[in-house]
This record gives structure tokens, sequence and C-alpha cells, in this order.
């Protein structure tokens, strides 16, 4: 492991903050194992549990809180500006702590959702699930990540974009779905196990092309933003 | 945009001595200036940048240390410029003022953590060096939330040390050190200097300039206000020649005593009454009612021609 990645991990455990990623899954499982044990049919209870609350909250929220987490908490906090007086060329930063972010992310939201998708249909939709979730996880990674070098509020931004964007207007106006992660991990996840549960909203090869633009876009932006990185002058 | 060449430096940069230069440095934030087109060039040995709060110290050390863009000039390491630049840091090394650490590290952790960064052959002799360096041996296996603000202090220099660099940039260093650890970082600077590193630090206290080196830099409000040997500089601020307008009732017979002062160097006699320029402001200031008292002279006007300088000057005495 490298030295980025492994104080980047020491920090992100070492916050109480990380304590946040815990409710989000549980309540996730907890929801699944209690309607599948009260009998409720799975095309009542799937819908909401897997997409409404797992995809469309569980997960972007996970990758906010990690997300901002890696390089936003350092720069608040200044100890970025530790790693950032090493000759390491930017890229040799940014890199690691996408892989921590996304790996972090991918391990919270896959575990609850392939048990949810196990209890609602199959295996296999739980390992869709668990799969596309983690095509989410980097594209939205990539996307807080760079967000926390972009602005000084990166969770603020990020909630926006959960929220209203994806949430509200997802539902609203059909053209915003085309830049929405969640519809990606919706269709790849039905591509990957067709069932009846879950209704992607955009083709797969947009769900698939934009997740990489998306991915690819931020991370050079997150390393070009790192390259000019300045401090803020707070006594002058 | 120019870059300065390194002749300036003291000595001939060599393979194992840095030469940090700024040449024509401003930056500013929307319509405030904060550094003012500052000039110098930085080489081995230790180097005060005083000046009051609010000077630009940090903005100019953030620029240094490639942490900021100038808004014009350039500032260059060995004729490369910081900014954009992560190859500096090879030779470059900076505590910043923000007592920002990973306080869920040890100090032996962070150090060599950084070492780590860096690349360095031997990251563990890398880091116990640098620990020793600080005399922080006894204290490295603990957890850096424990420590006091003065031992966070210096394992943030052990890991800004841990790759020696030839530039070592310290904003404020001294803050909230108490006096044992004050005396113990200025030892540490000096041994640095001693030894042919090229030693910035910051501070708006002149007493921890005087002591600990032997070249300063002033910033006043932005600007360069003066540059070179500590000890020159206190001279020429204490004994510059101040100005006065004096009115007497009697102008003539005051301007005759005060020639016999040795704090006066000149005395001009004139419609608008005397001018008196003094070399030694407060011998002169002591000495005028003494002499206006002893001549039975009444002195009705004193004016100091150069105030706004004088504030500045008995800023940087006071601070």
């Amino acid at each position: 492991m490298s030295t980025v990645s492994w104080i980047t991990l020491r920090g992100l455990f070492g916050r109480r903050r990380f304590l946040l990623l815990l409710p989000l899954p549980v309540v996730l499982i907890v929801l699944a194992v209690l309607s599948r044990s009260l009998g409720v049919t799975p095309h009542e209870w799937a819908p909401p549990v897997l997409v409404g609350l797992g995809l469309a909250v569980v997960l972007p929220v996970v990758a906010l809180i990690v997300g901002t987490g890696v390089l936003g908490a350092e720069i608040d906090d200044g100890t970025v500006v530790h790693i950032l007086t090493k000759p390491l060329p930017r890229w040799q930063i940014v890199l690691p702590k996408l892989a921590v972010a996304t790996g972090v992310t991918a391990v919270t939201v896959a575990v609850p959702l392939y048990a949810a998708g196990l209890l609602a249909d199959s295996a296999r939709l739980g390992l869709a699930l668990a799969a596309a979730s983690a095509v989410g996880a980097l594209a939205y990674s990539a996307l807080f990540l760079a967000l926390s070098l972009l602005t000084r509020r990166p969770v603020l931004l990020g909630l926006v974009y959960v929220l209203i964007w994806e949430g509200l207007l997802g539902n609203v106006v059909s053209g915003t779905r085309v830049l929405s992660i969640q519809q990606y991990v919706i269709t790849l996840a039905d591509r990957i196990a067709p069932t009846e549960l879950l209704l992607g909203d955009v083709s797969v090869p947009v769900a698939a092309v934009m997740s990489a633009l998306i991915s690819v876009g931020f991370t050079v932006l997150a390393i070009d933003r790192l390259r000019s990185f300045s401090v803020a002058g707070e006594t002058s | 945009m120019t870059t300065i060449s390194a002749d300036q430096a003291v000595g001939t940069p060599t393979a194992v001595t840095s030469t940090l230069d700024l040449a024509g440095v401003s930056r500013w934030y929307g319509n405030v200036v904060a550094v003012n087109d500052v000039s110098m060039s930085l080489g081995p040995g230790v180097t005060g940048l005083l000046g009051p709060n609010g000077a630009g110290k940090t903005t100019l050390l953030h620029m240094m240390a490639g942490f900021l863009a100038p808004s014009r000039g350039v500032v260059t390491l060995d004729g490369r410029p910081t900014w954009r630049n992560p190859e500096v840091y090879r030779r470059l090394g900076l505590v910043s003022e923000r007592e920002a650490v990973h306080t869920f590290l040890t100090a032996y952790e962070f150090v060599l953590a950084s070492a780590k960064l860096h690349r360095l052959p031997d990251p563990a002799g890398a880091a116990r060096r640098a620990i020793a360096q600080v005399e922080m041996e006894g204290a490295q296996d603990r957890r850096i939330a424990t420590y006091s603000k003065g031992m966070r202090q210096r394992a943030r220099v052990a890991a800004a040390l841990v790759h020696e660099p030839q530039v070592l940039l310290l904003d404020e260093p001294f803050n909230g050190m108490d006096p044992r650890q004050r005396l113990h970082m200025m030892e540490l600077l000096h041994r640095l200097g001693d030894a042919g590193r090229t030693i910035l630090f910051s501070s708006h206290i002149l007493e921890e300039v005087e002591q600990v080196s032997g070249t300063v830099q002033v910033m006043v409000a932005g600007r360069l206000a003066a540059s070179g040997d500590f000890r020159t500089i206190r001279r020429l601020m204490t004994n510059r020649p101040h100005v006065f307008t004096v009115h007497s009732t009697d102008d003539r017979a005051l301007a005759v005593a005060l020639m016999a002062e040795a704090s006066v160097t000149g005395v001009e006699l004139g419609r608008a009454g005397l001018t008196v320029r003094a070399g030694d402001y407060g011998a002169f200031t002591r000495v005028l009612p003494k002499i206006a008292l002893r001549m039975g002279i009444r002195v009705r006007q004193l004016v100091p021609e150069d105030e706004s300088l004088e504030s500045v000057f008995s800023y940087l005495v006071e601070a």
C-alpha cells in the first residue's frame, strides 16, 4: 500500500466522522430483513428499499462522506500541506486517495446491497447491485474528490447534487437523468441481472460511457486543481 | 518576467547549498495588495523575516514554498520556479504556522511517512536522524495528540527536515512556545544555518529575530522595508537622522545651543523656524527641554517631520 493510501485510511478511520458510515447500511439490511420476514412481496418492498434507499441514499451519502473525507478533511485541517510538500507528481496523490474512497464506499455499500438483493430476488441480483454500486462508488468518489478541490463547501454542494439534481429533478425533468450517476447504477445493475424490480431510465451504453467520462473527467480535473493548490492566507 | 541570478547570494551556490530568489514578487487579493514588489535573494544561513502582523509575511512564505501563485514576478529555487513544481520539495522544507499534524499518528510514524513520501533510500534511518535532531527520541512513540504545542512543532520540524532540505522555511516557529522550547528551537535553527542550510523564519517579535539571525528582511504593509545585517538595520532604525521643525521664542539662540549637542547633526534657520536634524531620536527629545529651560527659551512647537516612518519603527521596536 502506498504511503498516501495508508495516511488516507488512517485519517479516514481515525476521525469520528467515520461512524456516520455505519447507520445507513444497517438500516438497509434491517428493512430488507423485516420486509422479507413479514412476508411482504418483493415487488412491493424491493423498489423503495433497493432503489429509494439503497441506490438513491445509501450509496451517494456514503460516497459523499468518504469522498469529501479523503482530501477535503485534510484541506480543512491543513494537514494536506504535509503531503503536498513532497516531490510527488500530483496524480500520485489523487489516485491513491480516489482508490481509498472508492474501495471504502464500495465495500460499505456493496455488502448491504448484496444482502438486500439476495433477500429480494436472488444472489445474482445481489451481485449485480454490488457490482453496479462499485461503478457508482468510483464515479461519485471522483466527483466528490474533485468538489473538495473546487469549493470550500464540498459536502453542501455534493448534497445539492444528490438531493436536488438526482433526487428531485431526476423525478420531474427526465433530461436530468442523463447526468445522474444513480440512473447509471440502476441501468447497469438491471443489465447484469434483469428483473422487474429495477427500472433504468438511461440506455446501457449511456450509463457505461457516462460513468467512465465522469470518473476520468473529474479525476483529471482534481489532479490539475491539486497542481495549483493554494493555501488560503489566514494571517494576511 | 525576470529571474535574477544567484550571484547576489552569500557565497556561490554549490551542490550542497541552495538559493531562493524572489524577483519583483507581488500578490494581491482583489483590490488588496498583500505583497508589493518584493525582491530578495536568500542564501545559506539564518534569515529572519520580520514584520508586524498583516505585513504579508505568511503570503510571502506561501509563495516561496509554492503554495501560492505570485500575481506578478517569480519565485525561484536554484533558478527553477516554485509554483506548480513539486520537484522543488526535494530541496525545500516548510513548517507552516497552522498547527496541522496528523494527531492520530505517533511522531515516529509521522516523520517516517514523510521519509517514505520523499522516497528516501532508508526511510527508517532518516526518520530516526530527524527525530534526534529535534531531540524527540523519548516521546517518539506517543501519539501526537498527547503532545504539547512545542513538541508538536518539533515533530513538524523533524518531518520537514527528514530529507535534509537545503532550504527550510518556518512561519512563526516560536508562536506558543515556552521560553525553554524557544531556546531549543533557536539553537536548532542556529545549527542548521551554521551547517550551510538556507533557513528563513518569520516573526513579528524583534527580540526573536535578534537572537537567532544575523540577516533580516523587514516587511511593512506588504513591502520590503529593509534588508541586510540585523545590527546594521537596528542601528539604522534607531540612529537614522530624524528631522524636526522647532518654533521657539528665540530660534537663533536655540540653534546655537543645539549645535553643541552630540545628538544634533544639523540645524537650519529659516522663516518657518528651525529645522533640526537629530542623529538620535531619544537623546534629542530629552535634551531639547533641558536646553530651553537653561536658556530661558520657550519652545512653542516641536513637529517631527517623518511621523509615518517613525510610527513603523516604533511599532517594530515595541512589538
